[in-house]
């Protein structure tokens, strides 16, 4: 994430550069979530820094922090967060709302980043019509649709099976790698970590125990 | 977030609960109603007054009386200005003279009136009869009117009040006077002839220096043109049912029912004036021309200084209504409160949601102002017409009551324009008042503790 420094938690001292693929693990309340959610700007440090580009999210407003959030990054999470009131289409038209996207374009966005995640086909079912992997697949197209630089990814396989994680998984591996889009990926699945992570950090009790490349996939490089 | 994706937004959330948003915009729409149908029978009323007030005609009039007159004195009040009561003067030809040239004055006359026996058909029926200018042709008293005016202000012409033109055909009065068809009337009396009885007063003296006059009964031959459906003389108590041309009855010598007391302590033959009714340029110069009055000696009075008290009465009333019209609409924005604090409890993980993915407080706030505001047009529009029923329920309720004890219908509701926009209005602005709060509370949550909220 380019030159930005992250502290959190408690004295974590972090950087990570645009386009890497950085898998956070640990095991519950080991703080990963946390540090997830400072890199999101959803929380605010009590002290320390969280820098994201040339800005300080611990200085920012709440107004520039939802700016923040609607422009550079995209959030997955592990229960997928839909608004079930709403379709698959306008489930992803709603950040585009936030973002005072013009009506017309708006379609055209969210059906492109449909597109992207293979279910073009799916616009006007609700997230209920569909299976975990799909919603999920729906929620990485919402988080997607504003092209934002960074992907959040919070356990977004904690609900599928293996199978369907695999495909989701795929699907972010693909994201990083054709649109040099930064993710980073709170897990406590070494093995799904080891796969697709470029790096692995590990987290105990809010500390950070190792930050290190991941040496497998190194070698499958 | 732009104001139409907050309003679309905030529609397909009303919709998602619809039974409670219908039930909360309910009770806007009763508070509203409530205002409507209290707020619309006190206007209605007031207008009905106003317009009865109106019709008399008489807004442009000047009702000039002697101070040294006793039974005169409509304002009850001492007056402040002017000559005390003995000092005054004469309200005599004079008299009548002078106020004639106060600017805005079109025309003074002396009011004549008594009360006496006229034949018809060889029957006698007693009545007030007073005068009528030629001014008068066209005024709102008038209207509805049956025949014609008088053809000059010497005619010998007569113009009746339709219940006395029904007394003279022999119809029993059962129910109240509104009640009289007055065409139905005037066809068999217009063009009849009708004698009028009367007593001159025929001054002895030629010099004016004694008080001194004879009277002599007379009879004058009149010529019915016309019948009024109205009251053209609906100011006091003693109402005069036929009308002669103004210039006519003068020229009669009439004896007044004061003439006598007058003799008492007049100086001269020449007869003063009971009252003179001064006929003003535009109901907007009343004001001034009765200071004017004033300052020559006499008093006054007009229909707009009464309709000033009633003003002043139909206020209060209405305050009163408002009152209890606003309580039910304070129970309804209770209610938005609720539903709209309700929401946000079970909305909460979504406000989580809208939060992580880039709404601000900003959207967040006024999509629950859309909320609210939303309830508060629907509710107003339907309390409104709701308030419009009730109101006419109380009409049609009141009327029939009216009916069955012998009184006439009446129009007591009235719902104008500018208080149908008041009550949406209204109900818009205590709307979004109600959901500031809720609106505030959403705006506030913390996106990380509403995502993990189940």
């Amino acid at each position: 994430m380019g030159s930005a420094t992250i502290r959190a938690v408690d004295g974590i001292t972090l950087d990570i550069r645009a386009g890497e693929f950085v898998a956070l693990l640990g095991a519950s309340g080991s703080g990963k979530s946390s540090l997830l959610n400072l890199l999101a700007g959803l929380d605010s440090p009590t002290s320390g820094s969280v820098r994201s580009g040339d800005q300080d999210l611990a200085l920012l407003s709440r107004e520039a922090l939802a700016k923040y959030r609607r422009h550079t990054v995209g959030m997955v999470f592990q229960s997928f967060n839909l608004i079930p009131s709403m379709t698959v289409l306008e489930n992803v038209e709603l950040p585009l709302r936030f973002a005072e996207v013009e009506r017309a374009k708006r379609g055209a966005m969210a059906t492109s980043a449909l597109e992207r995640v293979g279910l073009a086909g799916r616009l006007r079912h609700r997230p209920i019509e569909l299976s975990g992997g799909e919603q999920q697949r729906v929620a990485l197209a919402r988080a997607l649709v504003n092209q934002p630089k960074i992907l959040l990814a919070d356990e977004p396989t904690g609900n599928l099976d293996s199978r369907t994680g695999t495909e989701v998984m795929q699907l972010i591996r693909t994201l990083n790698e054709s649109l040099k889009m930064t993710v980073v990926l709170v897990t406590h699945e070494a093995a799904l970590a080891e796969k697709y992570a470029g790096r692995l950090i590990f987290l105990a009790d809010g500390q950070l125990v190792s930050d290190q490349p991941n040496a497998s996939k190194r070698g499958d490089a | 977030m732009k104001l139409y994706d907050s309003v679309e937004l905030a529609a397909r959330n009303l919709r998602e609960s619809v039974l409670r948003n219908a039930l909360t915009t309910l009770g806007i729409s009763v508070g509203v109603a409530s205002l409507v149908a209290m707020l619309s029978l006190g206007i209605g009323l007031q207008q009905l007054f106003s317009q009865r007030l109106h019709s008399s005609g008489l807004f442009d009039r000047v009702m000039v009386t002697s101070r040294r007159d006793l039974r005169g004195g409509f304002n009850r009040e001492p007056e402040q200005n002017g000559p005390a009561p003995a000092d005054s003067p004469d309200l005599d030809e004079a008299a009548r003279q002078n106020i004639d040239k106060i600017p805005g004055v079109v025309e003074a006359y002396p009011d004549l009136r008594f009360i006496t026996e006229l034949r018809f058909d060889d029957k006698a029926h007693l009545t007030m009869v007073s005068g009528m200018t030629l001014s008068q042709k066209g005024s709102d008293a008038l209207s509805g009117m049956q025949g014609s005016f008088f053809s000059s202000a010497e005619a010998h012409e007569v113009i009746v009040q339709k219940s006395f033109a029904a007394e003279l055909l022999g119809k029993a009065q059962t129910r109240g006077p509104d009640d009289v068809n007055v065409a139905e009337v005037a066809k068999p009396v217009l063009g009849r002839q009708i004698i009028m009885r009367y007593a001159e007063r025929e001054s002895s003296s030629a010099d004016g220096g004694s008080a001194s006059y004879s009277v002599v009964s007379r009879e004058l031959p009149l010529t019915i043109v016309g019948v009024t459906d109205l009251d053209p003389d609906n100011l006091g108590g003693a109402q005069a049912r036929v009308f002669l041309p103004q210039n006519l009855l003068e020229s009669l010598h009439a004896m007044q029912a004061y003439d006598f007391r007058d003799s008492t302590r007049a100086t001269t033959a020449q007869p003063a004036y009971s009252r003179v009714i001064a006929r003003v340029n535009g109901a907007g110069k009343v004001d001034s021309v009765e200071q004017a009055i004033k300052k020559l000696g006499f008093n006054t009075f007009s229909i707009l200084d009464a309709s000033k008290g009633l003003q002043t009465v139909f206020r209060i009333v209405d305050s009163f209504l408002l009152v209890f019209g606003s309580l039910a609409l304070t129970v309804a924005c209770i209610g938005i409160i609720n539903t709209l604090v309700m929401a946000i409890l079970e909305r909460r993980r979504e406000i989580g949601i809208m939060k992580a993915i880039g709404a601000s407080d900003g959207d967040l706030r006024n999509l629950f102002f859309a909320e609210a505001g939303a309830m508060g047009l629907l509710g107003g529009i339907f309390g409104t017409l709701l308030g419009w029923l009730i109101g006419r329920a109380i009409n049609i309720g009141t009327n029939i009551y009216f009916r069955s004890i012998g009184i006439p219908a009446e129009k007591i509701l009235a719902v104008p324009w500018w208080l149908v926009a008041a009550a949406i209005g209204i109900a818009l602005v205590v709307s979004l008042v109600s959901g500031l709060y809720p609106a505030s509370r959403a705006a506030k949550l913390d996106p990380v503790q509403a995502l993990r909220y189940e």
